[in-house]
């Protein structure tokens, strides 16, 4: 893998970025997609020394009305307004996860109508609620999952970078927490197997790949397997959603970021009796509602980041 | 005048008016002497409570979610399974089979119950 340079009016453009989402910046470098490469292709190919961005955007919770965000479907709307408005387009972006509250098949309608009017590709792991149909996650996976493998895992690699979308959220099993499986971490370890040590990677889930909070299932119980085969990366940045506010936690090469909810937040760990949506006075919601930037420069390792509220 | 237990008073009171004997009617509703078996189970706060209940066979019990978020009920024996119950709904299983059935909540495993159902 070529080492990338930055492109210092590239940074500098960027950098002054401020929207919804994580931003990342990154130099051109060789796009040598995989995987979802058909998706990805509708953006317009840039040259080797213009940088790309893309966004992270979380728990939309299409259907949720309760007392926490009685109109969760407006602040989605709310948020993809905002990616519509900014400067600079981003070639993608990455939904971590509870794309629905319910799984209901008007939920997903609706939601893919809201993420249209983006304009540009959206890419998806599941979260729990969007398991909830019969099946267990069929609907998701008829709707989101061709061209991936197993249950709805892929990589991709864009702009010198490799994405890896995993899923820890279908068959959870009791007493514990989020789950990927023998076959997704064996499919990751051969997936990751030909890439050089100094390829960035980033890694989007929808439940913590680090144990934030025991008590409230929110870890993944094999992580520690999928994360050993990654500790020889540079850069791996793992993204995640499903506890509705910034968590962060540095652990050598690996940094791991939770995003804010575009529905409603929920409490910091331990801080209330359970982690359910969190009322907070109808002033302040969009306050705690998600945003984020971050900038990623291959070779430089952690990425910045910075969260900024809805409004 | 013997004891009668009668689901639908009613009934009675119409039995009286058609000038019928009541003993009859006393034998056209025999299972009403057994009065029904229920138990209900709260889901508040991501968990069950009580989280362990013991209960008579024949027994149905009842989940309420009485959480703003949704929350299931699946047996991990694979006995019972619910659909996602969002805030307000409920979910009953009528336990007939003695034993201890341990269950969970499919979108939040770390909440777990047991219902173990054994004659009185």
């Amino acid at each position: 893998m070529p080492h990338d340079k930055l492109d210092r009016r590239g940074f500098l453009h960027c950098a002054g970025w401020t929207g919804a989402g994580a931003l990342f910046l990154m130099n051109g470098g060789v796009a040598a997609s995989v995987g979802l490469d058909a998706a990805l292709a509708a953006p317009a190919r840039r040259g080797r020394t213009r940088p790309f961005t893309f966004l992270q955007i979380s728990d939309s919770h299409v259907g949720f009305d309760k007392a926490a965000n009685p109109d969760a479907r407006g602040t989605f709307v709310e948020t993809v307004a905002k990616i519509r408005a900014l400067p600079a387009k981003p070639d993608f972006i990455l939904h971590t996860g509870d794309i629905t509250h319910l799984s209901k098949e008007a939920e997903f309608a609706d939601a893919d109508a809201i993420l249209g009017e983006a304009g540009i590709p959206v890419l998806h792991v599941p979260g729990e609620h969007d398991a909830l149909d019969e099946g267990g996650g069929k609907a998701y996976l008829a709707r989101y999952g061709k061209g991936t493998r197993g249950a709805g895992w892929y990589s991709f690699d864009h702009g010198g970078a490799h994405f890896i979308a995993l899923n820890n959220v279908f068959n959870l099993r009791p007493g514990g927490l989020a789950h990927l499986g023998d076959e997704q971490i064996a499919w990751l370890k051969r997936d990751v197997a030909g890439l050089s040590s100094s390829t960035p990677i980033v890694v989007f889930a929808h439940i913590p790949l680090w144990t934030a909070y025991a008590d409230w299932g929110w870890g993944t119980d094999d992580s520690l397997q999928a994360l050993a085969l990654l500790r020889r990366f540079g850069s791996v940045t793992v993204l995640n959603g499903h506890v509705h506010q910034v968590l962060q936690k540095v652990e050598g090469n690996i940094a791991f970021h939770s995003a804010r909810s575009t529905a409603y937040p929920q409490p910091a760990p331990g801080s209330a009796p359970s982690p359910g949506p969190l009322k907070v006075p109808s002033g302040q919601l969009r306050s705690v509602l998600g945003i984020r930037t971050a900038t990623l420069v291959p070779g430089r390792a952690p990425i910045a980041l910075v969260d900024t509220p809805l409004a | 005048m013997p004891k009668l237990l009668l689901k639908h008073p009613r009934s009675y009171a119409l039995a009286i008016l058609l000038g019928l004997a009541p003993a009859p009617l006393a034998l056209a509703a025999p299972a009403a002497a057994a009065p029904a078996r229920v138990q209900a189970v709260q889901i508040r706060n991501f968990a069950f409570v009580p989280a362990v209940v013991t209960v008579a066979p024949g027994t149905t019990v009842t989940w309420t979610n009485s959480d703003d978020d949704p929350h299931t009920i699946v047996a991990t024996n694979k006995a019972f399974r619910s659909s996602a119950l969002d805030g307000g709904d409920t979910f009953s299983f009528t336990f007939n089979t003695p034993g201890a059935f341990q269950y969970f909540c499919s979108l939040h495993p770390h909440m777990v119950g047991k219902i173990v159902v054994k004659a009185p």
